[in-house]
């Protein structure tokens, strides 16, 4: 654990969100989000439904346009209607909270089908990966299965595979466990504690707290659309700064 | 009067060789409306917003229009302006094509739209451009829901074939009723023309039934999965 | 001598005694239609294996066979069994055959889609088969179906154009007719489909607004 920190705290940063506002009508979602990520770090947003974390995921691979702000990844912007947002989002993988499964394709295909359209890889090749990531996850004897015919643990177990496909340098994770029962939440967690030890850089929206007390380099704690605090797990459970953020724990371990 | 008179058991061949022209009008009418239905549902949805309103006028205009006036305009009225000397039969094609697309883009639209918005948002995270989404992710999706409602196009197209009576293509309906004229009994001719019509329909709504089947993919068929 | 002048002045009024023929088919055939609808609906669902098997043959029939076909077998067919029928009666009859087979369709639809715990209250209550069919489960039936049958009525307008191959002389045919004898088909056919795209749109709308007065909460977009 020790060393892992250790290379995260000099890692260099991947991933620099500068200053991202949003707005859905009158209703300003983020109001001026900043943070640095370094490789191998996982950080954990937490915080009230509403207020953002979602829409800030969204807003690093502009599959939701910041009003202003800027994203950098390795020292190059990922700005919407540039001429490499498609190399770009193949950086950060994406994880959905309902899985968006490609419903027409079995599970290897699902896999498959950015590695021959988009890297054009061969399909020889594309399967061997494919079956490997499969393998990563636990689902290769679910290689043929249609999305329909998965649990959702496995389905989402699949989508991780899927991002993780691509070599992205970074995964978002958008609420991955939310709409999954406890028992299938808790075998996705694993696949997730499993990415972050082998140093996967990783971003979590989640109302797992035990994964995120856990799992978490950094937790951010979310309000109304900008980080109130953020804080190591060890800290954010001892220090007298964080008292929002345990409040707010509180009435999750409540539940 | 019997069906099995001389007279009657004569003229069949003549009768029979319009199946193949029914089925001809009704073939090329569903390839023509998928190859204009298909763009059309695309531009629909995605498309820039004048061109939008371009195909929905289309649409309003081939929906809202009869058949019979339909041909009426296009044999008589646009054919003849452009100077084009085109057989009825081609002409009957275009103008069932052209309706069909109509309805089809109208199916393909809705199929489209059923597909949720997290498709495209999962085919763009991993890096595809949004026309490759559309073929790889979109398409193949929204066709297979499609395919139940593109599939009823055929009945409907098979009897509005016998529309093209209108303008002479030598149709079933056409055959039936010139036999009628050389040989008289109208019932008898027109029972055997209808069960003709009765075993097209419903023989081939058999087929692409099957054909359903075959491209079943779990998690479809049942409404929304 | 063929006169070739274009003149509106004989085109309007011949438009306009096809157009009353129509706006007469589809009035006369419309509410025929609706009951011949509710009628076979009923007969499949509720009558006995003869009844329901004899109204499955009936939709098998008259959704199979061309319409244009039906209005030849009425009007050109029946009379060598000694049964006649002017023009406009032969048209009016192919319609409600046709129309009502679509119609019981979407009702039978409808009335599958009522829960039969509808039925079990209704019974309950102490009312008569007939009596709960009636005021319990075709007005539900009826609505949830609405939207089929508004479209079935939109097709009634389109295809009654069908009704000028048997002669009568409905817009179409009053339009076909000058066309042919001033040789103005373009035209024609213009100043027609415009009377069909306005008819079809203001049905449209009146039937939404239909739909609006008599919806009730959770009988919405079935």
């Amino acid at each position: 654990m020790g060393t892992v920190m250790h290379k995260m705290m000099n890692g260099e940063i991947i991933l620099r969100v500068e200053d991202i506002h949003k707005c859905y009508g009158d209703i300003e979602v983020l109001k001026g989000v900043s943070f640095d990520v370094r490789r191998g770090e996982t950080k954990v947003f937490i915080g009230p439904s509403g207020t953002g974390k979602s829409t800030l995921l969204r807003c690093i691979n502009q599959l939701t346009i910041p009003d202003s702000g800027c994203i950098w990844l390795n020292d190059e912007e990922v700005i919407y209607g540039g001429p490499r947002i498609n190399q770009l989002r193949q950086k950060i993988g994406m994880v959905f909270q309902n899985f968006n499964l490609f419903d027409h394709l079995t599970a290897v295909a699902n896999v498959e089908i950015a590695l021959i359209r988009v890297k054009g890889m061969s399909k020889a090749d594309a399967r061997k990966k494919a079956l490997e990531e499969l393998k990563q996850v636990g689902l290769l004897d679910k290689a043929n299965a249609y999305p329909a015919e998965l649990s959702g643990g496995q389905a989402q177990r699949l989508s991780i595979a899927r991002a993780l496909a691509m070599d992205p340098e970074v995964i978002l994770f958008d609420e991955p466990t939310s709409s999954l029962d406890p028992e299938l939440t808790r075998e996705v967690l694993e696949v997730m504690k499993r990415l972050a030890r082998a140093g996967m850089t990783m971003l979590v929206v989640t109302h797992e707290m035990g994964f995120a007390l856990s799992v978490a380099n950094e937790i951010l704690f979310m309000e109304h659309g900008t980080i109130v605090e953020k804080g190591s797990p060890s800290d954010i459970q001892t220090s007298p700064a964080f008292a929002r953020t345990r409040m707010f724990l509180g009435t999750f371990q409540d539940d | 009067m019997s069906i099995l008179s001389p007279v009657i058991v004569d003229s069949l061949p003549y009768l029979l060789s319009g199946v193949f022209t029914t089925l001809g009008l009704v073939i090329l009418a569903l390839g023509l409306g998928l190859i204009m239905g298909i763009p059309m549902a695309l531009l629909q949805v995605y498309g820039p917003a004048p061109l939008q309103y371009c195909v929905r006028t289309y649409i309003w205009i081939f929906r809202g229009l009869p058949i019979l006036v339909l041909l009426f305009l296009f044999y008589f009225g646009i054919f003849p302006i452009l100077a084009f000397d085109i057989a009825a039969f081609w002409i009957a094609a275009v103008v069932l094509g052209f309706r069909t697309a109509a309805y089809q883009s109208e199916i393909f639209r809705g199929a489209i739209l059923s597909i949720s918005e997290g498709q495209m948002l999962a085919a763009r995270s991993l890096g595809m451009s949004r026309v490759c989404a559309i073929r790889t992710v979109i398409l193949p999706q929204a066709l297979r829901r499609a395919l139940p409602g593109w599939t009823n196009e055929y009945p409907i197209l098979l009897t509005d074939s016998s529309v093209c009576y209108a303008i002479g293509v030598a149709e079933l309906l056409t055959r039936g009723n010139q036999i009628v004229a050389r040989i008289g009994d109208p019932m008898t001719v027109y029972v055997i023309v209808a069960i003709l019509f009765i075993l097209l329909n419903y023989g081939g709504q058999w087929i692409f039934g099957r054909i359903e089947n075959r491209y079943k993919i779990p998690g479809y068929g049942h409404g929304d999965a | 001598m063929i006169d070739l002048q274009f003149d509106f002045e004989i085109l309007l009024p011949a438009l306009y005694k096809g157009a009353l023929v129509t706006f007469a088919l589809i009035l006369v055939s419309a509410p025929f239609g609706f009951l011949n609808g509710i009628g076979i609906a009923l007969g499949r669902t509720y009558g006995n294996r003869l009844v329901s098997r004899l109204c499955q043959g009936y939709v098998l029939f008259f959704k199979g066979c061309p319409l244009l076909l039906l209005l030849f077998i009425i009007y050109f067919g029946l009379p060598s069994l000694g049964i006649t029928f002017t023009a406009f009666t032969s048209a009016v009859i192919g319609f409600i055959l046709c129309n009502g087979a679509y119609n019981s369709e979407y009702i039978r639809g409808g009335i599958q889609s009522v829960s039969s715990g509808q039925m079990t209250a209704a019974l309950s209550l102490g009312m008569s088969r007939v009596q709960a069919i009636r005021s319990i489960i075709l007005p539900q039936a009826l609505r949830k179906s609405l939207p089929g049958l508004s479209n079935e009525f939109i097709y009634l307008i389109k295809y009654s154009s069908l009704a000028y191959m048997i002669t009568v002389i409905e817009i179409t045919g009053a339009g076909n007719i000058f066309a042919a004898k001033y040789f103005a088909f373009f035209e024609v056919f213009i100043l027609i489909g415009i009377f069909y795209l306005g008819l079809v749109t203001v049905a449209g709308r009146i039937i939404a607004v239909i739909e609006k007065k008599i919806a009730i909460p959770g009988f919405g977009g079935v």
